[in-house]
């Protein structure tokens, strides 16, 4: 590849969030863009970069949505349709949940590389997003070595 | 000060009863400062120690810096947030069948994380009081070098490389974009 790409990092807020965040080293040198659900990531995320002498990332927030709350889910389904049709990543990864799926699923459709890391908390089954994302995304990875199968999801690593 | 956070996303009744009732069967010392959601708030203020529904990020991590002890929910955040501070750390996990999460995916966590260094499991409420003061007594030798603020190195590597190649490496071989197995070069 001839280019960097640009990385689009989508999680919800909570453990998801803090686990991509300890995923920044395989993106650092690149655009990256972070979408999450708490506003007040941005103020941290700023802080880093300024500490670590970088530009500050590009940083959006989706609504906040559990799988129940179906019209709160459908506005962060059309907020991420437009974040992705804005900003037309090469490369969207995301470690969940809701946000993450959506954001792979219609990435993909867009024409992105579509990454999806099981979070670390599904230690004996992957999480149902994580199973159903399975066969539409590009790479497709569990943090626990004994889900990994040969077919995927594969085990490269995990964030501890 | 010890710091009681649950998540942003549900209450649980079970781990802020427990707490409080602990911090009351010692006259609130330790002092407890708890993050229990806006729910956990209304549905059962706690008597015996300090609380909030939420906080930002920030102020999250500055409460969780001051700390001496956490106690959470077996949350992937919490306990990857406690380990990368080096905070001594007691979960109790949410239950599936108790409809405090979907599934069993806490007590699994409190499971394979449980044995780690600075990690204590509760596993109910029966068994927190026991734990927290086990934990107290011995604390000085709970806390423990901070982890590493950032991911496995080999597993950023791996993804930085996918990124930029488009091809992953495992067991020797490497990946196309589909999939399709190649040799490494």
């Amino acid at each position: 590849m001839s280019k960097m790409p640009h990385v689009l990092a989508i999680s919800s807020a909570g453990g998801h969030w803090v686990q991509l965040m300890r995923l920044r080293p395989a993106w650092s040198g690149m655009r990256v863009t972070y979408v999450t659900t708490d506003p007040g990531s941005e103020e941290v995320l700023r802080q880093d970069a300024a500490e670590a002498g970088e530009a500050a990332p590009g940083f959006a927030t989706v609504t906040e949505a559990n799988r129940w709350q179906k019209l709160r889910l459908i506005r962060q389904l059309s907020q991420i349709l437009f974040l992705l049709l804005r900003y037309r990543p090469d490369v969207v990864v995301s470690t969940g949940a809701a946000p993450g799926y959506f954001a792979l699923r219609i990435g993909r459709l867009l024409g992105a590389r579509t990454i999806w890391i099981d979070s670390m908390a599904n230690a004996e089954e992957l999480s149902l997003s994580g199973q159903k994302i399975g066969k539409h995304v590009d790479l497709w990875l569990t943090q626990w070595e004994h889900l990994a199968r040969p077919e995927g999801p594969f085990y490269l690593g995990a964030v501890l | 000060m010890i710091f009681l956070t649950i998540g942003s996303h549900e209450p649980f009744a079970r781990l802020i009863k427990a707490v409080d009732e602990w911090s009351a069967r010692n006259g609130a010392t330790p002092e407890v400062f708890g993050q229990i959601t806006d729910q956990g708030i209304a549905d059962h203020p706690p008597q015996h120690f300090e609380a909030v529904g939420k906080m930002s990020p920030k102020e999250y991590d500055q409460k969780f810096s001051q700390a001496d002890l956490i106690v959470s929910h077996a949350g992937m955040g919490s306990i990857l947030t406690a380990l990368s501070k080096g905070k001594p750390i007691v979960v109790m996990p949410r239950r599936g069948h108790l409809r405090e999460t979907r599934n069993d995916h806490q007590y699994t966590t409190a499971k394979h994380l449980g044995d780690r260094p600075g990690v204590f499991v509760a596993e109910d409420e029966t068994q927190l009081a026991d734990v927290l003061d086990r934990t107290l007594a011995t604390l000085e030798q709970c806390r423990n070098a901070p982890v590493s603020q950032v991911a496995q190195p080999q597993f950023t590597a791996a993804l930085r490389s996918y990124l930029l190649t488009n091809t992953f490496a495992r067991d020797g071989v490497s990946r196309g974009q589909n999939g399709e197995e190649s040799f490494e070069v």
